[in-house]
């Protein structure tokens, strides 16, 4: 059940990636970005981690796409975009040698992978819960999830500052 | 899971999710009437006896409109957004505990679909998801009133989503759990959240008015200024669809509110009644039964008030509107966290 289930999954995901890059219109490509985070949700519910799992839509598909549908949407890119991408024979060319180099970097890096199976004795089933992960987050891993809130923090300010109207600017 | 067990999430799910249409059915008929008897008129009293087959003949009068798509419109997407607007709505009742455990035959019934760890993310995802069927639709009429309603609608749901996610923190920091049953079984009898976060709950209500799109928050609709907002090139059932998914929206946010603040299934004295029935099976169940008439209870209030508001205040503007939500409530919010954590350390020192 559970194997069948990561199988359709991973299918849709791979489907629905795939589609990201193929539509035309890049409206249509954001909403299958959407429909990616929501299959990715999918197995982490599928690996008993809840919490990654909601935070992950609410977080991805509830906050960042809805500012990426709202860019698109306002520029309008659609149609320009189509005609500049397909008159480059260059834009061709290039993005051949880009992705046929990428091709051969996974190649000769997971050519060596051995996967380590996870210790049935030892692994417990819970730790994606909500609990465990806390737990581990405020304790073993505490100075790097502080900066990682420091950095936040700094981004946060650096686009008040960015946004932040001058004195005598104009209001529209 | 049993196969029996399995019938009878089935059988619940379907149950609630006729309820929660109902609900929002008979939500289009009481706002007509509270709005007539608010402005002193007699309101819909044709359909039926007091005109209660009123929405009945609503949406069959949708139903026959003509469907009307534009024609320079993105027509997948055009078709979809009411859709999405509608499955989103319907989706967060699946974690809300109606009710505690029925006993029958000796087998345990929880009174809600699915019981999950993260229940209350699951409600603020799913509610973060909502703006879609908006921006969708707002996008694929090629309207600029559309879109321009549609672009007010992610941005004033993007702004309060985060008033109301810092409100929701201070409950969890009390609670200790994501999970709705086990809040709501944490508020047992008359010890409800709202005595502990009064201002949380505040913060909390008025993003949830914000988050359904209703006055003072209509911003996405103001037909003053945008025509109708996003749904100005939809007719038929499309636009009833739309309709519709604001009216469950309402229902859906009231039953969290009632969950989170206002103690879910318990009712005061619950203990005593309890306790006054000599049979263990019959005192659980008629305690239950009587639990989930108090969670409708304060359901049906909360839709009230949120049909009171509606037609007794008016529309913000919508610079207002942005200042409330990032000037005002998340500070708020952020100092409800401080004074909810200082709470929790003095009650930890004190006692």
């Amino acid at each position: 059940m559970t194997e069948n289930l990561f199988y359709f999954v991973a299918s849709l995901t791979l489907l629905c990636a795939l589609m990201v890059v193929i539509s035309k219109n890049p409206v249509h490509s954001v909403l299958f970005l959407i429909i990616t985070f929501f299959t990715i949700s999918g197995h982490y519910i599928l690996l008993n981690a809840q919490f990654l799992a909601a935070v992950n839509i609410i977080v991805y598909a509830g906050a960042i796409m809805v500012l990426f549908l709202f860019v698109i949407m306002f520029l309008n890119v659609s149609k320009n975009a189509e005609n500049e991408a397909k008159s480059s024979f260059l834009t061709k060319l290039a993005g051949t040698i880009a992705g046929g180099m990428l091709f051969v970097v996974m190649i000769a890096a997971l050519k060596d992978v051995s996967l380590a199976g996870a210790n049935l004795d030892t692994y417990n089933s819970q730790v994606g819960m909500v609990e465990n992960l806390g737990l581990v987050l405020f304790t073993d891993y505490l100075l790097p999830f502080e900066l990682s809130a420091v950095l936040f923090l700094v981004a946060m300010v650096g686009a008040v500052m960015l946004g932040k109207k001058e004195a005598g600017e104009q209001h529209f | 899971m049993e196969s029996v067990d399995l019938i009878y999430k089935a059988i619940y799910i379907l149950v609630i999710f006729g309820i929660t249409l109902l609900i929002a059915t008979y939500s289009t008929y009481f706002e007509r009437k509270i709005a007539a008897f608010i402005q002193d008129r007699v309101g819909p009293n044709r359909a039926g006896p007091a005109g209660l087959l009123q929405p009945l003949a609503d949406a069959g009068k949708l139903f026959f409109k003509e469907d009307f798509i534009p024609a320079k419109s993105n027509k997948a997407l055009f078709i979809l957004g009411p859709g999405i607007a509608m499955l989103v709505a319907t989706m967060s009742s699946a974690v809300i505990p109606f009710g505690d455990m029925l006993m029958v035959d000796g087998r345990e019934i929880w009174l809600q679909a699915i019981e999950v760890n993260i229940g209350v993310l699951y409600v603020f995802g799913v509610v973060s998801l909502g703006v879609y069927g908006l921006m969708i639709g707002g996008w694929a009429s090629n309207n600029k009133f559309s879109l321009l309603g549609a672009i007010r609608a992610a941005s004033q749901n993007i702004s309060y989503e985060l008033a109301m996610g810092l409100s929701l923190i201070a409950v969890l920091m009390m609670t200790g759990s994501l999970s709705l049953r086990e809040i709501a079984e944490q508020q047992a009898g008359f010890n409800w959240n709202i005595w502990y976060q009064p201002l949380g709950f505040v913060i909390f209500l008025i993003c949830a008015f914000a988050e359904t799109n209703r006055t003072p928050f209509d911003l996405p609709e103001s037909e003053a200024e945008l025509i109708g907002g996003y749904h100005t090139e939809y007719g038929s059932m499309k636009l009833g669809m739309y309709l519709f998914a604001e009216y469950i929206n309402i229902f859906v946010a009231s039953a969290v509110m009632a969950t989170l603040y206002f103690g879910a299934y318990n009712f005061p004295f619950m203990e005593n009644l309890r306790a006054a029935i000599s049979d263990p099976v019959v005192a659980n169940n008629v305690v239950t039964l009587v639990g989930v008439a108090a969670m409708f209870a304060k359901i049906f209030l909360f839709i009230f008030f949120f049909m009171w508001v509606r037609w007794t205040l008016p529309r913000f503007r919508y610079d207002q509107l942005m200042k409330l939500g990032w000037n005002i409530l998340i500070p708020l919010a952020i100092l409800n966290i401080l004074l909810t954590g200082g709470g929790i350390m003095l009650k930890d020192y004190l006692f």
